[in-house]
C-alpha cells in the first residue's frame, strides 16, 4: 500500500510503458490474445486514476502526491510529478479514453502488436504532460507524444486519398498528414524549446513552482541585452504559439483536418480526446502563470483567434461533405471555446478587485476546463461512430449516405445523442461548459463572444446538417442489407461517453466542484 | 591502478592486427574470430575504464608514463578524465559492432581487420595521450589507414576520388596543427610535450590569440568544421560501412576532441578571443548541412550529410565556452557517435541487399528488415533530438549554453531541429515504408545474428541514456570542470 | 714516423678492415669454382665480411667523449664519423644481399669490390678533417660509383648513366677542389679546424668559396640546381647500385656538408644557413612536384624514387639548416631512417623487377594478392617517406621540423609541411596501384613474386628497422645527438 501511495502518480505514468513492454513478449500473431491484454492492462492506470480522485484533498492548494528524482543534474532538471485538480481532471480523461479507444481499435488487423505497443507509448506521453511539475520533463513528454502518433496515422490510416503535394506528385494521404502533422507541431514548439533554454539558463532551475514565483518576481532591468518585459513578451509568444498549433487555434490549426481525417478511428479518438487538450492545458498551466501581464494585455489577441477558430470553424464544419473532416473541424470550433474562457480569464486577470469580473473570469475558466473535458467525451464519440459507419460502408461522403435511420436505429440513437452533446443541447454537458464559457466572456469580452455566437449557431447548423446526411430522408437503396446494427463492442465503447454526457449534463456539480476548487486555487 | 589498463586498451587492436597479419589469406573464420576477440576484448576493458573513472576525484586518471625520447621531452604517457572516458568506451562500442558488421566481407579479410585494427589503435591512442608528441603520432595512424580500406574496399564509383581527397584534408590539417603545436613547444620554454606540464605553460595572450586558430581549425578539419568539411560526406559515401561507422562515429570526434584537447585547453585565451567567429562557423555547419541533406538523393550521401550538421552542434558548444556547452557537446559526441555508427550499418545492411542507394528507387524495406527499420527510426528520432532519446540529452545543454553567450545563434540554430526532422523522416518513410519495388522481392534476405545483437546495442544504449542521463553525464561534467578551470584561470 | 698508436687503429678499424675484406674476396675469386654456388657464395662472404666489421666497429672502434684527431689531424675520430661509418657498412652490407642475385653484378668479384671502396671512401669521408683528406676520401668513393653505375655494360641506360654520373661528377669535384683550394688559399692551412679564423666574416671572397664547394657538395646530395643528374642516373643504373647511391652516397657527402660548414664556417652561419634553406625549399618543391610527372601507368618507380630521394635531401637539409645541436642531431637521424627506408623501397623495386623485368609503375599493379607481404614491406616503406607513424619517418619529419622551428625558421617548416602533403600523394598514389588496381586478367594467384633468401633478409631486416626507428626511437636519437655534439 505503501508503495501505491507514494507512487501512484509514476505506476500511472509508467504503467502503460511496462504494458508496451508486455506486449512486446507477446506472439504477434496470437491477435485475440495481444488485444485484450492491451485492453486488460490499459484498464489499470484507469483504476488507479479513480482511486487517486478519491484520495485526492479538495481544496488544498498546490501539487499533492508529489514525487521528485534527480534526473539531469547538470542542467538543474528534476523528474518532478504532481497533480492538481486541473490535471486530475486531464488525467482522468487520458486513461478513461485509452482502454475505450483500444477497445474500438478491435477491428485492427495489421501488425496489431505494433499498433498497440505505439498506443500505450503514446498513453505515457500525454500523462507525463499532464502530470510534469518540471519545465524540462514538460517538454520532454510534450515532443514524445508525437511520435507514436506519427506512425499511427502513417502507418495505419486511411489507405485511400491521395494529396498532391508539388509538381504532379502525388503522396498517400495519410503520409502527407502525418508529416504534417509532426512538423507542424515540432516547428510550433520550437519557440517554446527556445523560451524554457531561456528561463532554465537564466534562473538554473526548471522546477515549476520555482519559476512561477521569480518570473514573476522578474519585472524590471534588462536581460539578454532586451527589457525584461521586450523578454517577456517574446517568451509569451513563443509559448503561446506553441500551444495554440496543438488546441489549435485559427491560424495554426491546418494541420488538424487532416490529421484527424486520415487518421484511423481509435488515434482520431485520442487526439481529439486527449491531444488537442494538451495545448489548452499548457495555456493554463503556463501561459496564464508565468505570463499574467502579458495574458492581459493580450488577452484580446487571443480572445480575436478564439473566435476565429469558433466562427470559422464552424462555417467549415458546415461546408464539408467527408463526414470525418466534418467532425474534424468541429474540434477547431469547441476548442475555439477553450481558449476564448481562457481569454476572459487573461483579460480579467489575478489583480482584479472587481468581485463581478472576478466571478466572470472564474466562470469563463470554469467553462473552460470542463469544455475540455467534455470536448474529450464528445469529440472520442464523433469520431468513433463516424468509424463506425465507415467500417461498415466504406465511405466517409455524406452524399453516399441517407436515411440509415431505419436500417441502423441504435446507431442513429447514439448518434444524434452524441451529436446533440457535441451541439450544445441542454441536459447534457455541452451546454454546461459552453454556457459557463459564454456566460463569463460576454462581460469581459462582449464584442467577442457575441461574434462568437455565430459560430454557436452555426453549429448547431453543421451537426444537424451532418445527422441528416447520414440519419434522416429517404433510405439510400445501396445499403439495404448491407448494413450491420453496431455491435456490442461498439456500444460499450460509447456506454461509458454517453454516460457521462448525461450526468455530467444533468448534475455537474461533481465534477465542476473539482475544477472551481482547482480554478479559484490557480487563478484566484 | 598500476595495472597499465590505458596502454593495453591502445596496444591491443595493434597487437591483434598484426597477429592476423600472420594469418594465411585463407584462414577467413581465424582472423574474423581473432578480430571479434580483440575487439570483445577491448571493449571489455574500455567499460572497466569507465565504471571505475572516480567522478568524486575528477582530473586525470589511471595515468601512464613511459620514457621515449627524453632529448626532447617526449614520453608514451596515457590519461583519461572525464571528456575522454565516454570517447573511449564508444570506440569500444563502434569497434565491436564494425567487426560484427563486417563480418561478411570476403575480399582480402586479412588486411581489411588489420589496417581497421591500426586505425583503432591510433583512435584510442589520441583518446588517451596526455604528450603532444604522443597525440599527433596516433593521430597520423588514424589517417593512413582511412586510405586503404577506403580506396581497396569502398564504393567503385568514387573511391578513388574520396580517399585521396579524404586522407590529403585531414593530412593538411593535421600538419597545421603539428606546426602551431611545434610552435607551442618551442615557446614554452619547458623542452618538454606532456600536455599536463604544458597546460600551466602560461603562454602569452599574443601568442595564444595567433596561434589558435591554426591548431584549433587544423583539428577542427578532421571534425568536419565549414569550410573544410567537404573530405567528409564523400568520404562517407565511399568507405565500406565499418569504415563508414568509424569514420563517422569515432573519427570525426578524435577532431573535436584534439581540438578541445591541444587548443581550447592550452591556449585558453586564444580560444576565449576568437570562438567568437568560430561559433559561427559551427552555426554553418549546423544549418547548412541539415538543409544539405535534405535534398541528396542518395540515402548515404543524406547520412553523410547529418554527420557534418551534427558535428557543428559538438563544435557550437565547445564555442561557447560554458558549462552547459560543454557538456553537451561531450554527451553528443557519445550519442552522435553511436547513432550515426547505426545509421550507416543500417545503409549498408540496405545496400548489401537491394544494390543501390537511391532513395527513389528504394522501398518498403520494413516487411523484410524490420529490426533495421525499428533500429533506423530510434536513431533517427536521436537525431532529430527527440526527447527521451540520447540526442536531447545532448542538444539541449548546447542550446542553453548558447543562450549564455549568443541568443540569436540559438533561436536560428533552432531551424535546423525541423529540417532535420523532416529530411529524416521523410527519408526513413520512402526508404523503410511504402511500396517495396517488385524487383527486390525475394532478394532482400535477412540480417545476421551478429547484425541483430549490434542493432540492439546501439538501441539500447541510445534510449537508456535518453532516459537516464546520469549514466554519462556526471562524467562529462569532471572533465567540464576541468576545461572551465583552465579557461578561467588561464 | 711515431709509431702507430692502438688508438689510431682502432680509430680507423672500418677502413682497415674494408681494405683486408677487399683484398681477400680479390684472392678468393679466381679460386672459387665458376658455378652456381659462386654467385650467391661471393657475395654471401661479402656480406658477412661486412656485418663482421659492422660489429667489430661497433664494440671496438667507439670514440670517446672528445673528439680526436687521428694521423695527424687528417681524420677526426668523433661520434658523428662513427655513426656516418656504420650506416654506411649497414647500407653496404644490404646492396650487397641484393647483388647476390641479380644477374652480371653477382658474376664478378668487381662489383663487390667496387662497393668495398666506395665504402672505404665513403668511411674516411666521414671523417675526414683536411681539405686534402676530404677531397681524397670523395675521389675515392666516386670513381667505383662511377662504374657501377654503367657496370650493365649490355644496357644502354646503364652505359648512358655510368657516363653522364662521371662526367656530372667531375666537373663539380673540378669546381670543389677549386673552391678547396681557395680555401686554402685564404687561410694558408688545410686542418678544417683552423678555417674558421679566416672565415670570420661574410666577404665576397668567402662568399665565392662557399659556392665553389657547394657545388661539389650539392652534388653529391643532389641538392637544387645540382640534381639533375640524379633521374637518370638512378634510372639508368642497376637498381642495387641505385639503392646505396640514393642513401649511403647521399648520406656520406650530408656527413661531409656537416662537418665542413660547422666547422668551418660557424661564424658566418647566418649567411650559409640562408642559402641552404633557399635550395632546401626548391629541392623539396622540385623534387615532388616533378615526381607526381611519373604517376601513370608508363611512369618508372626508379625515376619516381629518384625525385622522392631529392625532395627528401630537402627535408634534411632543414635540420642543418637549424644550425644547433638538435638541429645537426635531427638531420643524422634523418639520414637514418631515410636510409633504411630507401633501401627497403628500392629492394622492393629490385625484387619486383627481377620477376616482371619491367620497372613501370603499371608492373605494381596487383602485387597485393601476388605476394601480399612484399606488399606490405612497401607500404611500410612508402609510408615511412610520406612521414606516417609508426615509422622512422614520422619521427624523422617532426625532428627536424621541431629543431627548425625551435632556431625561428618557422617558415621553413612550413615548406616542409607543405611539401609533405605532395609527397603523400604520390606514394598514396603508388600504394593505390599496389592494392587496387588488378592485373591484366586478374589472374594474380598465377604469377606469384616470390622472394629469394638475401632479398627476404635483406627487407626484414630493413623493414624492422623502419619501424624501429618510428617507434623505439632513444637509441637512435641519442646516437644521433652525440654525433651532433661532437661539432659544437
Amino acid at each position: 500500500m505503501e508503495l501505491l501511495t507514494n507512487h501512484l502518480l509514476t505506476l500511472i505514468l509508467f504503467f502503460p510503458v511496462l504494458a508496451a513492454l508486455v506486449l512486446l513478449w507477446l506472439p504477434k500473431r496470437q491477435l485475440k490474445l495481444i488485444r485484450w491484454t492491451a485492453l486488460a492492462v490499459s484498464l489499470i492506470p484507469f483504476l488507479l486514476t479513480v482511486y487517486l480522485w478519491t484520495q485526492f484533498k479538495l481544496g488544498q492548494a498546490g501539487f499533492q502526491f508529489e514525487e521528485q528524482y534527480t534526473w539531469y543534474a547538470a542542467i538543474h532538471s528534476t523528474f518532478h510529478i504532481g497533480v492538481d485538480g486541473l490535471s486530475l481532471m486531464m488525467v482522468l480523461l487520458t486513461t478513461l479514453l485509452m482502454p475505450l479507444a483500444l477497445l474500438a481499435s478491435f477491428n485492427i488487423k495489421d501488425h496489431v502488436k505494433a499498433y498497440m505497443i505505439l498506443f500505450l507509448l503514446l498513453e505515457t506521453g500525454m500523462l507525463g504532460v499532464f502530470l510534469s511539475v518540471d519545465l524540462l520533463i514538460f517538454f520532454v513528454f510534450w515532443e514524445v507524444g508525437l511520435v507514436p502518433m506519427y506512425f499511427l496515422i502513417n502507418q495505419w490510416g486511411s489507405e485511400k486519398g491521395e494529396r498532391e503535394i508539388w509538381k504532379g506528385v502525388k503522396v498517400l494521404a495519410r503520409n502527407y498528414a502525418s508529416l504534417k502533422f509532426i512538423i507542424y507541431t515540432m516547428a510550433g514548439s520550437l519557440g517554446l524549446f527556445l523560451a524554457i533554454q531561456m528561463l532554465g539558463v537564466f534562473f538554473q532551475n526548471y522546477d515549476l513552482p520555482v519559476l512561477y514565483q521569480k518570473w514573476n518576481a522578474l519585472t524590471s532591468g534588462t536581460m539578454l541585452g532586451l527589457s525584461v518585459s521586450t523578454v517577456k513578451t517574446v517568451a509569451f509568444w513563443a509559448f503561446v504559439v506553441a500551444f495554440a498549433v496543438k488546441i489549435p487555434v485559427w491560424p495554426f490549426h491546418t494541420w488538424l483536418p487532416d490529421a484527424h481525417t486520415e487518421a484511423p478511428t481509435a488515434g482520431s479518438m485520442i487526439l481529439a480526446g486527449v491531444l488537442l487538450k494538451l495545448g489548452a492545458y499548457g495555456f493554463l498551466r503556463l501561459v496564464l502563470p508565468l505570463y499574467p501581464a502579458e495574458s492581459q494585455r493580450y488577452a484580446g489577441a487571443l480572445a480575436f483567434l478564439a473566435v476565429m477558430a469558433i466562427v470559422f470553424g464552424s462555417f467549415a464544419s458546415y461546408g464539408q461533405r467527408d463526414f470525418k473532416r466534418l467532425v474534424a473541424y468541429s474540434s477547431v470550433n469547441h476548442m475555439g471555446f477553450v481558449l476564448l474562457g481562457i481569454a476572459a480569464a487573461a483579460k480579467v486577470g489575478i489583480h482584479s478587485t472587481d468581485a463581478a469580473l472576478n466571478l466572470s473570469s472564474n466562470f469563463a475558466l470554469n467553462g473552460a476546463v470542463l469544455q475540455m473535458f467534455n470536448h474529450g467525451l464528445s469529440a472520442a464519440g464523433m469520431f468513433f461512430l463516424v468509424g463506425v459507419i465507415y467500417e461498415r460502408t466504406h465511405t466517409r461522403n455524406l452524399d453516399d449516405y441517407g436515411g440509415l435511420f431505419p436500417l441502423v436505429p441504435v446507431y442513429g440513437g447514439i448518434l444524434i445523442f452524441t451529436s446533440m452533446a457535441s451541439l450544445g443541447l441542454p441536459g447534457l454537458n455541452g451546454f454546461v461548459s459552453e454556457f459557463l464559457v459564454v456566460r463569463g466572456s460576454w462581460p469581459v469580452l462582449t464584442v467577442y463572444t457575441a461574434v462568437a455566437m455565430i459560430g454557436l449557431l452555426f453549429t448547431g447548423a453543421f451537426i444537424l446538417k451532418g445527422i441528416k446526411s447520414v440519419l434522416h430522408g429517404p433510405v439510400n437503396e445501396r445499403w439495404v442489407g448491407h448494413l450491420s446494427e453496431i455491435n456490442t463492442r461498439e456500444i460499450l465503447v460509447m456506454a461509458p461517453l454517453m454516460a457521462l454526457m448525461l450526468v455530467i449534463g444533468i448534475y455537474p456539480a461533481w465534477i465542476l466542484d473539482v475544477i472551481n476548487k482547482a480554478v479559484t486555487m490557480l487563478f484566484g | 591502478m598500476h595495472f597499465p589498463i590505458l596502454s593495453i586498451i591502445v596496444f591491443i587492436p595493434l597487437v591483434a592486427g598484426l597477429l592476423i597479419l600472420l594469418y594465411k589469406p585463407d584462414q577467413k573464420k581465424a582472423i574474423r574470430v581473432t578480430a571479434l576477440t580483440a575487439a570483445a576484448l577491448a571493449l571489455l576493458l574500455s567499460i572497466i575504464v569507465y565504471i571505475a573513472y572516480d567522478k568524486s576525484v575528477g582530473g586525470y586518471q589511471f595515468l601512464e608514463q613511459y620514457k621515449w625520447m627524453p632529448f626532447l621531452g617526449i614520453s608514451l604517457k596515457f590519461g583519461v578524465d572525464g571528456m575522454s572516458v565516454p570517447l573511449i568506451l564508444l570506440t569500444g562500442i563502434v569497434m565491436l559492432t564494425g567487426v560484427m558488421i563486417s563480418w561478411g566481407i570476403e575480399d582480402r579479410p586479412r588486411e581489411f581487420f588489420a589496417f581497421l585494427f591500426i586505425l583503432a589503435t591510433g583512435v584510442f591512442g589520441v583518446f588517451s595521450s596526455l604528450d603532444l608528441f604522443m597525440l599527433f603520432f596516433f593521430y597520423e595512424i588514424a589517417v593512413f589507414p582511412m586510405y586503404l580500406l577506403i580506396v581497396i574496399w569502398g564504393w567503385i564509383k568514387t573511391r578513388e576520388y574520396a580517399a585521396m581527397k579524404l586522407t590529403l584534408y585531414l593530412f593538411i590539417g593535421s600538419v597545421v596543427s603539428l606546426v602551431g603545436a611545434l610552435v607551442m613547444y618551442w615557446a614554452s620554454g619547458l623542452h618538454t610535450f606532456d600536455m599536463l606540464l604544458l597546460e600551466h605553460a602560461h603562454f602569452t595572450p599574443e601568442f595564444q590569440k595567433l596561434w589558435f586558430p591554426f591548431v584549433f581549425l587544423g583539428f577542427a578539419v578532421l571534425g568536419g568544421i565549414f569550410p573544410f568539411h567537404n573530405w567528409s560526406p564523400d568520404g562517407h559515401v565511399a568507405a565500406p560501412t565499418a569504415v563508414s561507422m568509424f569514420h563517422a562515429g569515432v573519427l570525426m570526434k578524435l577532431g573535436a576532441f584534439a581540438a578541445l584537447r591541444v587548443g581550447i585547453m592550452l591556449l585558453p585565451e586564444g580560444a576565449k578571443f576568437h570562438m567568437k567567429w568560430i561559433i559561427f562557423l559551427a552555426l554553418v555547419n549546423i544549418v547548412y548541412g541539415a538543409f544539405i541533406a535534405m535534398v541528396q538523393t542518395d540515402f548515404k550521401y543524406v547520412i553523410g550529410f547529418s554527420s557534418v550538421s551534427h558535428m557543428g552542434l559538438v563544435m557550437m558548444g565547445f564555442a561557447t565556452l560554458t558549462p552547459e556547452g560543454l557538456t553537451g557537446a561531450g554527451v553528443q559526441m557519445f550519442s552522435h557517435g553511436v547513432m550515426t555508427a547505426l545509421f550507416f550499418a543500417a545503409v549498408g545492411m540496405v545496400y548489401d541487399r537491394a544494390h543501390t542507394r537511391e532513395i527513389s528507387e528504394l522501398g518498403g524495406m520494413i516487411k523484410f528488415l524490420p529490426l533495421v527499420a525499428i533500429g533506423f527510426i530510434i536513431a533517427s528520432l536521436v537525431s532529430m533530438g527527440m526527447p527521451g532519446f540520447s540526442g536531447f540529452v545532448a542538444e539541449f545543454p548546447i542550446y542553453m549554453g548558447l543562450w549564455k553567450t549568443r541568443w540569436l545563434i540559438a533561436v536560428i540554430a533552432a531551424i535546423s531541429i525541423v529540417v532535420t526532422a523532416a529530411y529524416i523522416l521523410l527519408v526513413v518513410h520512402r526508404v523503410f515504408f511504402g511500396y517495396m519495388p517488385t524487383k527486390f522481392e525475394g532478394h532482400i534476405g535477412p540480417i545476421n545474428n551478429l547484425d541483430k545483437m549490434a542493432l540492439v546495442l546501439w538501441c539500447v544504449i541510445m534510449i537508456g541514456l535518453g532516459l537516464f542521463p546520469s549514466l554519462m553525464v556526471p562524467w562529462v561534467q569532471t572533465g567540464v570542470q576541468h576545461v572551465l578551470a583552465l579557461l578561467g584561470g588561464a | 714516423m711515431s709509431a702507430i698508436a692502438p688508438t689510431t687503429i682502432l680509430a680507423i678499424l672500418p677502413e682497415i678492415l674494408l681494405l683486408v675484406l677487399g683484398i681477400l674476396v680479390l684472392i678468393v675469386d679466381p679460386f672459387w669454382k665458376k658455378d652456381e654456388s659462386r654467385r650467391a657464395g661471393l657475395g654471401w662472404l661479402t656480406a658477412g665480411g661486412l656485418l663482421v666489421i659492422f660489429a667489430a666497429s661497433i664494440f671496438l672502434a667507439r670514440p670517446g667523449s672528445e673528439p680526436q684527431p687521428v694521423l695527424g689531424g687528417m681524420l677526426r675520430h668523433d661520434w658523428l664519423a662513427f655513426a656516418f661509418k656504420i650506416f654506411f657498412l649497414f647500407a653496404a652490407a644490404v646492396t650487397v644481399l641484393f647483388f647476390v642475385d641479380t644477374e652480371q653484378l653477382n658474376r664478378h668479384a668487381e662489383s663487390y669490390l667496387l662497393l668495398l671502396a666506395a665504402t672505404l671512401g665513403m668511411c674516411l669521408m666521414a671523417s675526414a678533417a683536411d681539405l686534402v683528406m676530404l677531397f681524397l676520401a670523395i675521389e675515392t668513393t666516386s670513381i667505383p660509383l662511377y662504374i657501377l653505375a654503367g657496370f650493365l655494360t649490355q644496357d644502354e641506360k646503364s652505359a648512358e648513366s655510368g657516363f653522364k654520373y662521371m662526367l656530372f661528377g667531375a666537373m663539380t669535384s673540378a669546381v670543389l677542389l677549386y673552391g678547396l683550394s681557395l680555401a686554402y688559399g685564404f687561410s694558408g692551412k688545410t686542418d678544417l679546424l683552423e678555417l674558421s679564423a679566416s672565415f670570420a666574416s661574410f666577404s665576397p671572397l668567402a662568399l665565392g668559396t662557399i659556392f665553389l664547394i657547394l657545388v661539389g657538395l650539392a652534388f653529391k646530395v643532389s641538392l637544387f640546381p645540382f640534381h639533375f643528374w640524379a633521374p637518370d642516373v638512378y634510372e639508368g643504373a642497376p637498381t642495387p647500385v641505385t639503392g646505396f647511391l640514393s642513401t649511403a652516397s647521399k648520406a656520406a657527402g650530408f656527413a661531409v656538408l656537416m662537418r665542413l660548414f660547422t666547422t668551418a664556417f660557424p661564424a658566418i652561419s647566418k649567411n650559409w644557413t640562408w642559402i641552404l634553406a633557399i635550395l632546401a625549399t626548391l629541392t623539396m618543391t622540385v623534387g615532388n612536384l616533378i615526381a607526381l610527372a611519373q604517376l601513370k601507368d608508363e611512369g618508372n618507380i626508379k625515376r619516381l624514387l629518384a625525385y622522392s630521394s631529392i625532395a627528401h635531401a630537402g627535408y634534411a637539409m632543414i635540420g642543418v639548416v637549424a644550425f644547433s645541436e638538435m638541429g645537426i642531431a635531427s638531420a643524422v637521424f634523418y639520414l637514418i631512417a631515410y636510409l633504411l627506408t630507401n633501401l627497403a623501397a628500392f629492394g622492393i623495386v629490385i625484387a619486383l623487377s627481377r620477376v616482371v623485368g619491367s620497372d613501370s609503375i603499371a608492373a605494381y599493379k596487383g602485387l597485393s594478392r601476388r605476394n601480399p607481404t612484399l606488399a606490405l614491406m612497401m607500404l611500410v616503406a612508402f609510408l615511412s617517406l610520406s612521414g606516417m607513424p609508426p615509422f622512422g619517418g614520422f619521427v624523422a619529419k617532426v625532428f627536424v621540423f621541431t629543431a627548425a622551428i625551435e632556431k625561428g625558421w618557422i617558415w621553413l617548416a612550413v615548406v616542409g609541411v607543405l611539401n609533405s602533403i605532395i609527397g603523400l600523394y604520390y606514394y598514396l598514389t603508388v600504394l593505390k596501384y599496389i592494392y587496387l588496381y588488378r592485373m591484366e586478367g586478374e589472374n594474380e594467384e598465377l604469377h606469384p613474386v616470390p622472394l629469394t633468401r638475401p632479398y627476404a633478409l635483406a627487407l626484414a631486416v630493413l623493414t624492422i628497422g623502419v619501424i624501429m626507428t618510428g617507434v623505439i626511437v632513444a637509441p637512435w636519437v641519442r646516437l644521433a645527438m652525440n654525433a651532433a655534439s661532437g661539432l659544437f
